[in-house]
């Protein structure tokens, strides 16, 4: 027999519940962010524009959808706002000027902030085990980041080829390059979060 | 009066540790054209990405700390693309709020100068001129065709629409020094950045993608900007023919005629010495 094909329904998305818009958010997203994204009218330039849309659970300008129309926790719990590096592709393309990595670096931090579930956790503990590692050494020890990273996410033997080979070729330092003055970049770490790090 | 010749450096993380061999070769350079670069006392990384996700004061607090390490009567030069830009996005914060720049001051105990210039290493070529660059060569780079890499920190950030741009500046620098550039290449599409560490099987394809689209160029290898980009370049990469990449400090310390290559070309993954040799050997 001949399997059914698979739907063209390409994944499930939880059911969007229009009765709880939070209205004050495309605002507030605008304030922080410094861009118009109420001027988005859906071309989708970002999203066939952008490099990683395939590892995003929504487009980018899906996710400026999501923001227009109030919907704080779908937009502030999704995967492509951790996925963004903030290679301003989408930003350089958009039509209407819309600096789209400045609307995905405000909502990270607005989902940091408020501590909602992290779309991409392994992502977030990367940037993490960078700003450890800064607070230790005052500049990025890439080895120790990496080692640290791996311990939490248990990924270890992923990508040990490449690990070795760079060590091969000593591009990871054993020894972390420091700032002496350590006093002085403790004193930068005034966060919130700083306890929870 | 400072030297016209002498500038604060900024190294980075990657410069000081994975890419040497860009540090090695820029001093190289400079010493060969006569640039003082002078390393700022006591740096810190520039906060990166990683700060910026987390914490904007953060973010500022350590840019600017760099900043005010930096005496305001020479330029600061970075290398670093990425560097650059979360420095210049510090001054353009510190211009716009001088609440803000007054309390870092108060906070480092030194002052914060608005109008100190940051500049790319580029730009310091391009003033020197690309005249005294050619009269410099000792090394023909004749018949190297080379993708210029910018990946996509150095010409796109709109926050700094207003500030100078890069295109087309490491094309004019090689070119001055008898390099052909091939511009049918990804020469701007992200290289993946810190998802190269966190989700390799995403940056994987799209690395190919740039280096079969400089296979399909029949260009000899690809020149970065970033040294962030050349090591993805090079680690991510699993396509069937591969192409050195360098970063572009190497290729002009090369053909300025520095002789001490060796020790940046052994620490790449794909080795750039049969491509040399063979320009040399047509030359």
């Amino acid at each position: 027999m001949v399997p059914a094909p698979p739907a063209l329904v390409p994944e499930t998305k939880p059911d969007i519940d229009v009765a709880r818009q939070d209205r004050s958010l495309a605002d507030e997203v605008m304030v922080r962010s410094g861009t118009n994204l109420k001027a988005c009218y859906q071309c989708r330039a970002c999203g066939n524009g952008c490099p990683f849309v395939q590892a995003m659970d929504y487009t980018p300008n899906q996710v400026l959808r999501l923001v227009q129309f109030g919907l704080r926790q779908q937009a502030l719990t999704c995967q492509t706002i951790w996925v963004c590096v903030g290679c301003h592709t989408c930003s350089s393309q958009c039509p209407m000027g819309i600096d789209l990595a400045a609307v995905m670096d405000t909502l990270r931090l607005m989902a940091v902030e408020e501590g909602v579930a992290i779309g991409r956790p392994n992502i977030l503990d990367f940037h993490e085990e960078v700003l450890r590692s800064l607070e230790r050494y005052g500049r990025a020890h890439k080895l120790g980041i990496m080692l640290r990273h791996k311990l939490t996410t248990g990924n270890w033997f992923k990508d040990l080829d490449v690990g070795l080979k760079m060590l091969a070729k000593r591009k990871l330092d054993l020894w972390p390059s420091r700032v002496q003055d350590i006093k002085e970049i403790d004193s930068l770490f005034t966060c919130y979060w700083r306890k929870a790090l | 009066m400072s030297n016209l010749m002498d500038f604060s450096y900024f190294p980075g993380c990657s410069l000081a540790t994975s890419a040497a061999e860009s540090n090695l070769s820029m001093m190289k350079s400079a010493q060969i054209l006569g640039f003082n670069l002078i390393e700022l006392r006591d740096w810190n990384c520039c906060g990166s990405s990683s700060a910026g996700t987390l914490c904007k004061n953060l973010a500022l607090a350590m840019a600017a700390r760099n900043l005010s390490l930096a005496p305001p009567d020479r330029p600061l030069v970075a290398m670093c693309p990425r560097c650059l830009h979360y420095l210049r996005s510090a001054q353009n914060c510190l211009k716009n709020d001088p609440e803000t720049r007054s309390r870092l001051e108060e906070q480092f105990n030194r002052p914060l100068h608005p109008d100190l210039e940051i500049v790319h290493f580029m730009e310091i070529l391009v003033r020197y001129g690309l005249d005294r660059l050619h009269a410099k060569a000792r090394r023909s780079l004749q018949g190297l065709k080379f993708i210029p890499y910018y990946g996509c920190t150095l010409a796109r950030p709109p926050r700094l629409a207003k500030e100078k741009y890069f295109q087309g500046e490491m094309e004019n620098i090689l070119v001055a020094l008898g390099a052909e550039p091939v511009t049918t290449g990804l020469s701007y599409r992200c290289c993946g950045s810190f998802l190269s560490a966190t989700d390799p099987e995403v940056v994987t394809p799209l690395v190919n993608e740039i280096i079969d689209s400089a296979v399909a160029s029949k260009a000899d290898c690809l020149v970065t900007a970033c040294a962030m980009c050349q090591l993805n370049l090079e680690i991510r990469a699993t396509t069937k023919t591969r192409l050195p990449v360098f970063h572009f400090s190497e290729v002009l310390a090369l053909a300025l005629g520095a002789e001490d290559y060796e020790k940046w070309f052994v620490r790449h993954i794909v080795d750039p010495r049969p491509l040399i040799q063979n320009l040399a050997q047509a030359a």
